[in-house]
């Protein structure tokens, strides 16, 4: 039965199913990915006329020394450092509660996910306009800012840590449903006797939390941190939606905006100094990413 | 000293007791004003949608609430910019971008899970390694390969470097080789062929893997906005997420944010639809391994 086919088309076949899905990955993904480390060492490079004067890493040290660059590698930095821990942290404190209640509870995981299904730029509009000043107000933040006691600020176009302060805060919004969604079925997850044998032994409510709960989710935090670096470095519509497309003259470009930037609009045109940009956030990433797990490693074996 | 005892032991139940309605009650009020922290911007964003031009830029306090609701706002939303537009594009490229994606990744995955060729754990291992590739690094080439390619500002520009999906191709992969082996080698004995065994049983079996690949690249589709910014530049291409900073950047004419928070509501409204009608689906496969962006 097995030899109906001559053994020709057998060998072919397969080859067959696989040739769109090889020919899609070929063009638009191994192809770019040998292409943009040419690109990145072609000084020079004129993609009007395909000209080039020569190869090196003058690219590198062109990005590595602009401003811009500096600016956008500052922010990302400092959006990484303050989203990663904060949306983690708050992830797991609302994960905790979430498990340890009955009723309600999918009622408020399915909120909790709402803004993992809504559009980045859609709803970055609102977090902008909840924070502009209107012609006759401060806008809705500066009111409570106010009611409390403090001063208006103009977080869309004012100072640089009141912009970045948005930024933060839009961007834990944005990423809590996928945290709180790994973390509340990590917890799930956990053996319930280890539970019900500390109970027995009388143990505290916060020491089961620290010696049980915490150690066998570990894993899962650690796979959401290493998520969340490379998630903050790739920042890019976010900053967008709250403070249009000119990041560079606002000041809150981000790595992943500068590279595009650098292909296209209005500074655009220069392939060669987005494909060092890009290469640059890649090795960053990379670098975090094998740090993160060579921890983990060492802390989750324990 | 029998009776000291149990007074004892009641007070400590009761002490117990009140301690855990006050961690209960602390938990809901945590729950709840995170909830809150969630659900109010949709509620500014459809509230400041129905308040007038006029009612919305003189009000020196803003107001939580409005007596006087219009829908002036979403009458201007799709008459003074081409949002009817935009939403068309998005469903086109929405479309044909999913459907061509399946029918690529359940091929390839069918060859992964069923097919026996040299070099099928080599090839495989390759396209788990492509996994870790950021689009960032390859979008630069394909900008430039499409625009090359004279692509640009055309439906074919947006969808060809959007349809590769190597997270999926796993996905079902994984899901195919779950199929007992038996009911292949029955179906080999029946003289089915292959392409047949794929669509009478495969695919019928594995469909609910097959439904949340399917929401999961709608999802993706619907909120693209990198890929389509770089390679539309023509209104008449672009797609809802342009649409929504195309307004942004020029507006109605002036800053009229009520009815940019119309075109806002329009254009999130229906993937929360989607997710109300296929919660379960979607958070089960967002928690295998998607994420955001």
């Amino acid at each position: 039965m097995k030899n109906k086919q001559p053994a020709i088309i057998r060998q072919i076949k397969p080859w067959l199913y696989l040739l769109p899905a090889l020919l899609f990955l070929g063009f638009f993904m191994v192809y770019p990915l040998i292409d943009v480390l040419i690109y990145s060492l072609e000084e020079g490079y004129n993609s009007a006329s395909q000209t080039m004067m020569g190869v090196g890493f003058y690219n590198y040290s062109y990005v590595l020394h602009d401003p811009y660059f500096l600016q956008a590698l500052k922010n990302t930095f400092v959006l990484v450092i303050i989203t990663v821990p904060l949306s983690t942290g708050l992830a797991l404190l609302i994960s905790v509660g979430l498990s340890s209640i009955k009723p309600l509870r999918s009622l408020f995981q399915t909120v909790y996910f709402l803004p993992y299904v809504t559009n980045t730029l859609a709803v970055g509009l609102v977090f902008m306009i909840l924070f502009k000043p209107t012609a006759y107000s401060d806008g809705l933040i500066n009111l409570l800012i106010k009611a409390f006691g403090g001063n208006a600020v103009d977080f869309i176009d004012g100072p640089w840590w009141a912009k970045m302060t948005v930024m933060c805060l839009y961007t834990v919004w944005i990423v809590m449903p996928f945290k709180i969604l790994i973390l509340t079925s990590a917890l799930a997850s956990v053996n319930q006797s280890y539970y019900d044998a500390a109970r027995v032994d009388g143990t505290s409510r916060s020491r089961i939390f620290w010696r049980i709960t915490l150690p066998m989710i570990s894993p899962m935090i650690f796979y959401l941190v290493i998520t969340g670096f490379i998630g903050a470095f790739k920042a890019y519509s976010d900053a967008v939606a709250l403070f249009g497309v000119n990041l560079n003259a606002a000041g809150m470009n981000t790595i992943v905006g500068y590279v595009y930037d650098m292909l296209y609009g209005n500074s655009g045109g220069y392939p060669s100094f987005a494909s060092a940009a890009a290469l640059i956030l890649f090795a960053i990433v990379l670098t975090i990413t094998v740090i993160n797990l060579m921890i983990s490693n060492k802390k989750v074996s324990v | 000293m029998e009776k000291t005892k149990q007074n004892d032991f009641r007070s400590i139940e009761k002490k117990a007791a009140a301690r855990r309605i006050t961690v209960q009650t602390v938990t809901y009020i945590f729950l709840a004003v995170w909830g809150l922290i969630v659900l109010f911007p949709f509620y500014w964003m459809v509230l400041s949608s129905v308040k007038s031009y006029g009612t919305y830029i003189s009000e020196d306090t803003p107001s939580f609430f409005t007596l006087a609701p219009t829908l002036e706002n979403y009458k201007e939303a799709f008459t003074a910019v081409t949002l009817g537009k935009y939403f068309v594009n998005t469903l086109i490229f929405t479309l044909i971008t999913t459907a061509v994606m399946l029918i690529v990744s359940v091929l390839a995955a069918y060859a992964f899970a069923r097919l026996e060729f040299k070099g099928r754990n080599l090839l495989f291992a390759a396209f788990l390694s492509l996994m870790m590739i950021p689009s960032e690094l390859v979008v630069i080439t394909n900008f430039v390969t499409i625009t090359n390619w004279d692509l640009r500002n055309t439906f074919a520009g947006l969808i060809l470097p959007s349809v590769t999906s190597v997270f999926y191709i796993y996905l079902l992969k994984e899901q195919f080789e779950l199929v007992p082996d038996e009911l292949y080698k029955a179906a080999k004995i029946d003289g089915t062929s292959d392409l047949k065994y794929l669509f009478k049983v495969m695919i019928p079996i594995c469909k609910p893997t097959i439904v949340t690949v399917t929401i999961l690249k709608v999802i993706e589709c619907w909120n693209a906005y990198v890929w389509p910014r770089l390679i539309t530049d023509d209104k008449a291409y672009f797609l809802v997420s342009n649409g929504i900073q195309e307004i942004r950047e020029n507006g109605f004419g002036r800053e009229n944010i009520p009815a940019m928070m119309a075109t806002v509501v329009v254009v999130s409204v229906p993937l929360i639809v989607l997710f109300l009608i296929f919660r379960n689906k979607i958070m089960e496969g967002v928690s295998r391994g998607g994420t955001k962006g």
